[in-house]
């Protein structure tokens, strides 16, 4: 019963912090209901016994994504009462086809249910005995490996892109030249004069 | 109503999704929430993978959902980023201006 509960009271802030998300006037508070919907969408997963997946939807949604899209909307100056307007004009249109695409997208899962397929050739079954973290990591660096690494080479070109992308060289700044500074030898650094006692170096 | 079962988590992802689509449709003037709603797919997705993994006993599906959120959070970086360098040029962030960026 408390299973219930949770689940439907999971569900509700997931779909309506979801929702005002799309909705909210200001994109700080989008932000911050996004928040709550990946929080919530966390507990769905807990709940399906993906208790590694749930901490991981916080780590990385909660902690770098939004936190992410909370330092851009906070950095770009923009005037947002302009930015809601055309939102009534497409309402209708836009309604129209959410309401189709749930719908449909409902149908296909009940009819899925309804059709009771049972998974004969699973490919990894969950092992027994093993908690849902230490299964997980037997999958992804065994039978996964190769998608692992994938994955952290999709994320390196990303860094790579996002920061080829946002770094700028202004002309008046000073920067430091690494391997002009290293490539300095005794040769073109130090000078040897021979100072007569009592003139100074002159110039 | 007195048993949760996939149908109901299939219909949670369901609405989500259609909440992402939605946003994408009725918020043209705002990128960053255009970004928002992509990320809400991506999260109603993940939520279809886990469901289907847990009741089907198949640990692969969460694997997958592992790897969806390697790929949302390198587009949401590389989308905001692109998202700066276009406020930068022409000082706002509305979509229908993107066509004027050529050349």
């Amino acid at each position: 019963m408390l299973q219930v509960i949770t689940f439907y009271a999971l569900a509700t802030v997931t779909v309506l912090s979801a929702f005002f998300v799309v909705a909210a006037r200001n994109p700080v508070r989008s932000v911050m209901w996004l928040i709550l919907a990946f929080f919530s969408a966390a507990g769905l997963f807990v709940l399906l016994g993906a208790e590694f997946l749930a901490m991981l939807l916080i780590v990385v949604y909660v902690g770098a994504v939004a936190v992410l899209f909370l330092f851009v909307v906070m950095m770009l100056d923009v005037d947002f009462t302009e930015l809601k307007q055309g939102f009534l004009s497409y309402l209708p249109f836009g309604g129209l086809v959410a309401v189709v695409l749930v719908a449909e997208l409902i149908m296909v899962g009940n009819a899925w249910v309804d059709a009771n397929v049972v998974a004969t050739n699973s490919a990894t079954a969950t092992p027994e005995g093993l908690s849902n973290v230490e299964a997980l990591g037997m999958l992804l660096y065994d039978d996964y490996a190769y998608f692992f690494q994938t994955a952290g080479l999709v994320l390196l070109v990303a860094m790579i892109g996002a920061i080829v992308l946002t770094l700028q060289h202004k002309p008046h700044v000073k920067r430091q030249n690494i391997a002009e500074q290293v490539g300095r030898d005794r040769k073109t650094a130090v000078t040897m004069h021979d100072v007569k006692s009592g003139e100074g170096l002159g110039e | 109503m007195t048993e949760i079962g996939l149908s109901h988590y299939l219909a949670v992802a369901a609405i989500l999704f259609t909440i992402g689509v939605f946003g994408i449709f009725v918020n043209r003037k705002n990128v960053i929430i255009l970004l928002m709603s992509v990320e809400l797919l991506l999260l109603a997705v993940n939520i279809n993978l886990v469901a289907f993994s847990s009741f089907l006993g198949d640990l692969a599906g969460q694997v997958f959902a592992m790897f969806v959120l390697t790929v949302a959070a390198a587009e949401a970086a590389v989308g905001l980023a692109i998202l700066v360098v276009f406020f930068r040029n022409r000082g706002d962030i509305s979509v229908e201006g993107v066509n004027l960026m050529k050349g």
